[in-house]
């Protein structure tokens, strides 16, 4: 039996349904009871219910693309901040190969790395990387923080939405799967992209997302806002990442060089 | 733990001053949103709460009996304390005031007094032995940028919320009495105006970011009258003498728009 | 043993019970809870009841820097109570008392128990209590407000801890002392509990009850949780449920 519906906010300790159900993300099992551990919405999914949470802090994961800034130099490594309780460190080797050079002539404290989750150990020492296409060190643009669980509600569906920003603001667009966001076009339209990319924050949790967003760019633009019934467009959930389905990797991320 | 500002944020920030813009869309001499509510804590003689963008301080001003200095025994006493609380920024740290904390505090205080906002003569009771003494605490819960002009402009719209008891001497004993309360006496409404130094360019109330970017900071308290009654530089960068001479110009215009927020 | 309650056993006869604001043995003062109201913090919160205010705010999971605190598998809980000077009659200096430090330290046991630590290995997650203005009962209200912004901040738990004290004033067990009552009063129960459970988190009690009064006092204070208990949930659906 369930006591909740779908898309319902709910707040940690709610029961949302018995036993016959399954304890997804968000949730956890006592006394035959499923409750929420999080502020979040409920998702079911056949029989499993799990609840996606409106705030979050990004916990890194292998496989992971992220958007780091460099806090410190060692003797091999450099040390990135990735918007998460724990830090990173990528290997100077992952860059060099063999050859000595000075780390701070290549990446300084300050600069903005497009880097991949390379692995997380069982003390938290999250080795990063930059082997892979699209990686590297940013150049001009700005940076935008949004909750790590919205990142799949601003690339939407197949990256509608964040495609649809793209085409419009003739931006380059590359989100971090730990909520980073790096924008760089025309400096105006960079803050139009911003304003855009702050409303989906705000409202992800929200139905009729995606015409909202269309006629603020429309009005941000100096265009009349038209109000469209295309299907593809037509998304109303935040969705989730869940670890088992990895939705949001190449296809949502824009891989274009920084 | 000290911020480390991207690069990136620094190069656009820059960028965009040097064609006339902020991150926001504010002019340079334009301030965020402000609002000031007063009288917000009942258990404070005065207190306000002041917003500017997202900064946020609230201050009470609490008055008590007291020693005067020994060479002014005939004044009152004004102290000011602030609180930069770990809660208004994930750097900002417990423990006793830092040396951020004691210059907002004493810059606060400079131009509150020689901006001769209260009238500390009229704050003596027993000359030589008792005064009134004038607490003013600013508990800073959210920091956004521009902690100064947040702090002078909430500061003198507490003081102005303050009422004390009257007084009468009875049997060389000070009688306070609570169902007769006197607004404390004001005589100025100093304010103060704070520019951020960014490549060539001045921009007033600062935003966090513009804070994080820029080279150096000049405050400029300014009266009632126009007249300049203290001034703060921060920051490693430095001014040129034109530089300081226009920030006061505009200081004086700008206070008297903030002045028209006061009760 | 299950007590019963009434009116009569407590001797207040069915007129109003004689307290100073004209509540009744078991009413709570009026109250107010409002979600997310700082910028800069992952979570906060603001709450008021009769003359309390107080601020609530929560940083993390977040690195935690000084090493020899930090636990190699779960997340350490750190809080900070703290009374502005302007906060009471007589103007109270800054910095921790020890009053301060007791009560930081049973507010984190308060909450600790309720949070899922574990999912955050090797990293703190800091609450602040600030209280602006006091009127009796600030720790249970800051520990309450607490519950809200830790909520706010995404952290994961297994329920909301809530707050309340009950006591005795005027040789009367009542629900949630003001400060005259608690200055004046024979007996102060504070507790904090998680509702759905009924689990207790923080129990202190000073004064002087007789053991059939401290099961009064316990039952007021277990009820009055329960209805505090939905207005921080009202409180944070209020946060996302307005578009």
């Amino acid at each position: 039996m369930i006591f909740v519906e779908d898309k319902e906010i709910v707040i940690p300790g709610d029961i949302l349904a018995d036993e016959e159900y399954n304890s997804g993300r968000g949730t956890f099992k006592e006394n035959n009871k499923i409750c929420s551990s999080l502020v979040g919405l409920v998702a079911i999914r056949d029989k499993k219910i799990s609840v996606i949470p409106l705030q979050s802090k990004y916990i890194p994961k292998r496989g992971d693309v992220v958007i780091g800034e460099v806090t410190d130099i060692r003797f091999s490594m450099w040390n990135l901040e990735i918007n998460s309780p724990y830090s990173g460190f990528l290997p100077a080797s992952d860059v060099f190969g063999k050859e000595k050079r000075e780390l701070n002539r290549t990446f300084d404290v300050g600069d903005v790395l497009f880097l991949r989750v390379v692995d997380v150990d069982e003390v938290k020492k999250v080795k990063l990387g930059l082997k892979g296409r699209g990686l590297g060190k940013f150049r001009g643009g700005i940076l935008i923080n949004i909750t790590p669980t919205k990142v799949p509600r601003l690339i939407g569906k197949k990256g509608s939405m964040i495609n649809m920003i793209k085409d419009e603001t003739k931006c380059e667009v590359i989100v971090g799967q730990n909520g980073v966001v790096w924008v760089k076009g025309d400096p105006a339209m960079e803050r139009v992209a911003e304003k855009v990319i702050n409303m989906i924050e705000e409202q992800a949790h929200t139905s009729g997302l995606t015409d909202r967003v269309r006629d603020m760019l429309a009005t941000l633009l100096g265009r009349e806002p038209v109000s469209d019934d295309s299907e593809e467009l037509e998304n109303s959930e935040i969705e989730e990442s869940e670890p088992e389905e990895e939705t949001t990797e190449d296809e949502g991320i824009n891989r274009n060089e920084g | 733990m000290v911020r480390i500002v991207p690069e990136i944020i620094k190069e656009s920030v820059t960028n965009l001053v040097k064609n006339g813009e902020r991150t926001d869309g504010r002019a340079f001499d334009e301030y965020r949103e402000i609002t000031l509510e007063l009288g917000i804590i009942e258990k404070a003689e005065g207190s306000a709460r002041v917003k500017i963008g997202n900064t946020q301080i609230i201050i009470g001003a609490k008055p008590q009996i007291g020693a005067p200095f020994g060479d002014t025994p005939n004044v009152g006493v004004l102290m000011t304390n602030t609180e930069l609380l770990p809660m208004a920024a994930p750097n900002f740290e417990s423990g006793p005031p830092d040396e951020n904390s004691v210059e907002l505090s004493r810059v606060t205080d400079r131009c509150i007094r020689e901006g001769e906002v209260v009238d500390l003569e009229k704050l003596c009771i027993v000359e030589g032995e008792k005064v009134w003494m004038v607490f003013l605490d600013l508990h800073v819960v959210d920091y956004d940028g521009n902690l100064m002009d947040a702090a002078v402009l909430g500061s003198v719209a507490a003081l102005m919320n303050t009422k004390l008891p009257t007084t009468k001497i009875v049997d060389d004993e000070v009688v306070l009495d609570y169902d007769n309360m006197v607004p404390l006496p004001i005589s100025d409404k100093a304010l103060m105006s704070t520019f951020a130094k960014i490549g060539d360019e001045l921009l007033i109330d600062p935003s966090l970011e513009e804070e994080d970017v820029m080279g150096a900071r000049l405050s400029i308290g300014i009266t009632q009258d126009g007249n300049i009654c203290a001034m703060q530089k921060g920051g490693a960068d430095t001014f040129t003498k034109d530089e300081i001479l226009k920030a006061v110009s505009i200081a004086k215009i700008k206070t008297a728009e903030l002045r028209t927020l006061l009760p | 043993m299950i007590i019963i309650i009434t009116n009569t056993n407590l001797g207040t006869g069915t007129e109003t019970s004689g307290r100073a604001d004209n509540r009744a043995f078991d009413e709570l003062r009026k109250m107010k809870i409002e979600a997310g109201v700082l910028e800069r913090a992952d979570g906060s919160a603001y709450l008021e009841i009769g003359g309390n205010k107080v601020l609530a705010a929560v940083y993390g999971p977040r690195e935690l820097f000084v090493r020899r605190l930090m636990q190699p598998n779960r997340a350490v809980l750190r809080c900070k109570y703290n009374m502005a000077p302007f906060s009471v009659d007589d103007r109270k200096r800054p910095g921790p008392d020890r009053r301060s430090v007791e009560i930081s330290k049973i507010a984190s046991e308060a909450l600790t128990p309720a949070v899922f630590l574990e999912k955050f290995p090797r990293s703190t997650i800091d609450v602040f209590i600030e209280v602006i203005e006091a009127e009796g009962g600030t720790r249970c209200a800051g520990i309450t407000a607490a519950s809200v912004a830790l909520a706010d901040a995404g952290i994961p738990m297994k329920d909301m801890v809530v707050a309340c004290a009950a006591g005795k004033s005027d040789d009367k067990v009542i629900l949630d002392l003001s400060e005259v009552e608690d200055k004046e009063g024979q007996a102060d129960v504070p507790i904090a509990i998680m509702p759905r459970t009924g689990e207790i988190t923080l129990l202190q009690m000073d004064g002087n009850l007789t053991e059939e009064e401290f099961g009064q006092a316990l039952d007021l204070a277990i009820n009055g949780c329960k209805i505090i208990s939905e207005k921080q949930k009202a409180a944070i659906k209020n946060r996302y449920g307005d578009e």
